[in-house]
């Protein structure tokens, strides 16, 4: 069954800026979320450096046994991380084109927000949660923890 | 000829076996030398490893991030990809670790490298007696018998 499970965004220089949760999973502590997001950080450094072809991009598509985690890097560095379930269809696409645009409109369009700067926008927060949650109850699952 | 590089490691993070079909970008330009590219590459695999089981969404009782973990605990990867290729990853139940590089292009390799175990690393590697385990080796038949198997999927031309 398809499903979305939570949505980080990492900074410029491997910092955590926001994570959130759509479904309910066992917790992580907040300290081993910012271990988590930065050692991503440098998986997708080392992994373009160790490819075997020219022009590599960091890591786009990380298949785990129980899970599938996206991954969209910016052209100026911000990375976003989608965990979500095996074969879920169009998690790559509705990272890079929907989250990335909200992020664009309610992040950085807001004059008071500095890159690399924990995303604390509410707006942002209930337009994400809005649509990841929607299109979760469009693949039928479970409510989410309020 | 869309597959790249294999590698297999030992349960320590030694590099046993090493064949490249095409690597494009020279390890010069990547890690440094070969033994770094090794010593990265094990590395990588290992932290992604970490980060599975510590990202698991469906185990409760999971153990914090860097916590020793015995083999086959956890949750494992199966692949990752980037714009530029695909890595495979399978570990055997003896901590062996089997990696192997495509075209980003590839499906899911998992029964492959699973078959490259079974039928092609212990029927001629491990049943060699002058394997020694653990330790660097390079038999003319498992080379030529990983080439075909690797033609007969196609990744070879």
């Amino acid at each position: 069954m398809p499903g979305i499970y939570s949505l980080w965004i990492v900074g410029r220089n491997g910092g955590l800026l926001y994570s959130r949760d759509f479904v309910q999973l066992p917790p992580i502590e907040f300290n081993d979320k910012l271990r988590l997001a930065s050692s991503w950080f440098g998986m997708c450094g080392i992994s373009a450096q160790l490819s075997p072809m020219p022009d590599s991009s960091g890591i786009q598509l990380l298949q785990a046994d129980t899970f599938d985690l996206h991954s969209f890097h910016t052209l100026t560095g911000t990375t976003f991380m989608l965990l979500a379930e095996p074969q879920t269809p169009d998690a790559a696409e509705l990272l890079r084109t929907t989250v990335y645009e909200l992020y664009c409109d309610y992040v950085l369009k807001n004059p008071f927000h500095e890159m690399d700067q924990v995303i604390k926008s509410e707006l942002f927060d209930q337009n994400v949660v809005a649509l990841l949650q929607a299109t979760n109850r469009r693949w039928g699952v479970g409510l989410p923890p309020q | 000829m869309p597959c790249f590089t294999f590698y297999i490691f030992n349960r320590k993070g030694a590099c046993q076996y090493y064949h490249e079909w095409q690597r494009l970008k020279p390890v010069r330009s990547g890690a440094g030398s070969q033994e770094e590219d090794f010593k990265l590459m094990f590395g990588l695999f290992w932290s992604m490893r970490a980060l599975s089981s510590a990202l698991d969404p469906k185990n409760p009782a999971k153990q914090q991030m860097g916590a020793p973990q015995r083999i086959g605990d956890g949750c494992s990867f199966n692949s990752f990809r980037t714009s530029a290729y695909k890595l495979h990853f399978l570990e055997s139940p003896s901590g062996l670790k089997f990696v192997l590089t495509t075209d980003p292009s590839v499906g899911s390799l998992a029964e492959a490298l699973q078959y490259i175990y079974a039928s092609l690393f212990v029927e001629l590697v491990a049943k060699n007696p002058l394997y020694s385990p653990g330790e660097p080796f390079l038999f003319e038949p498992f080379s030529a018998a990983l080439n075909k198997y690797m033609r007969t999927l196609g990744l070879l031309s």
